[in-house]
């Protein structure tokens, strides 16, 4: 299982907003694909999928925030 | 050098081509730069920045609230103004002509993967290319972009996808300022000002662009 992490975006930074899933649980995704979006204060950034595979859970919902470092999402890989 | 502004990134073996797209709708400009966020991504071309301005439009970014534009939709869009949802961090913003945009498509990955150093790097060279106008711009803390006391003259707004930015800041230069009581602009009350507003002269588009360009040269390139 992998597990998708909000990476360090700047200094400073230490949240974001999750504001858009590109896919839902369930459903396959591709490594580089993009699969969450998240907002901080005037930027958005694409976080693209880690892995290939099952998006198993997402932990943050769309409107939540999360801190950097912490995990958005598990993906049962594929490959 | 004002303090305030010291580069808070690290930069090395940087460059970047430029773009200028004249006039252009805000969705064909917006299309240009999802190719070429692809194009840079994947080391096929170089980062680029680009320069234009758009027909009037009003940008509702991921953050924006409906109440922010002060007029029904279909009245905006009967006075030729379009409405357009996009990508980028921020609240409801104008575009309109006589107001010059610069959208850098940039590669984080040699700029330190830095947000907040990207940010105020692209506020730094917004402020410096006034400065040389004579006018005092600055930052305002917690507030992105550049103002001249309370009143705002540039306003930024990025998205980033594979560490490639979009999106980007756009200067007011000569443009019909009425037009922004039609928003609250960034979702707050502010003023908004233009250069011609303290410079009282016919500007150069030329000379604004090109002005522009070395400002983003010494501050993302090295020199500055």
């Amino acid at each position: 299982m992998v597990k998708v992490i909000l990476p360090e975006l700047g200094e400073g930074i230490t949240k974001a907003t999750v504001s858009y899933w590109y896919f839902q649980a369930g459903q396959t995704v591709k490594k580089g694909e993009d699969l969450v979006e998240l907002t901080t204060d005037k930027a958005t950034f694409n976080l693209p999928s880690p892995a290939t595979g099952k998006l198993l859970e997402v932990f943050s919902l769309e409107g939540q925030s999360a801190d950097v470092g912490s995990g958005l999402a598990s993906i049962e890989a594929s490959e | 050098m004002n303090h305030s502004l010291a580069p808070s990134a690290v930069l090395h073996n940087f460059e970047f081509d430029i773009l200028d797209l004249g006039l252009i709708e805000y969705q064909r400009c917006y299309a240009w730069q999802q190719e070429l966020v692809e194009s840079v991504s994947l080391g096929r071309k170089k980062s680029a920045l680009l320069l234009c301005e758009h027909p009037p439009v009003i940008t509702l970014g991921r953050r924006a609230k409906k109440e922010n534009i002060l007029k029904p939709l279909n009245e905006l869009t009967s006075q030729g103004i379009a409405i357009a949802y996009v990508t980028r961090g921020g609240d409801v913003t104008l575009h309109l002509p006589g107001q010059l945009v610069v959208y850098p498509v940039f590669d984080l990955r040699f700029l330190g993967r830095d947000i907040t150093a990207f940010l105020r790097n692209l506020e730094k060279a917004i402020i410096f290319f006034l400065h040389d106008y004579g006018i005092a711009a600055k930052r305002k803390e917690g507030l992105t972009g550049a103002w001249v006391d309370e009143k705002k003259i540039a306003s930024i707004g990025i998205a980033i996808r594979h560490w490639v930015t979009y999106h980007g800041l756009s200067v007011n230069i000569d443009c019909d300022l009425n037009l922004f009581s039609l928003l609250r602009s960034c979702g707050q009350d502010i003023m908004m000002a233009s250069i011609k507003d303290f410079t009282g002269e016919d500007i150069d588009r030329e000379k604004v662009k090109e002005g522009i360009v070395a400002k983003f040269r010494q501050v993302f390139c090295g020199g500055g």
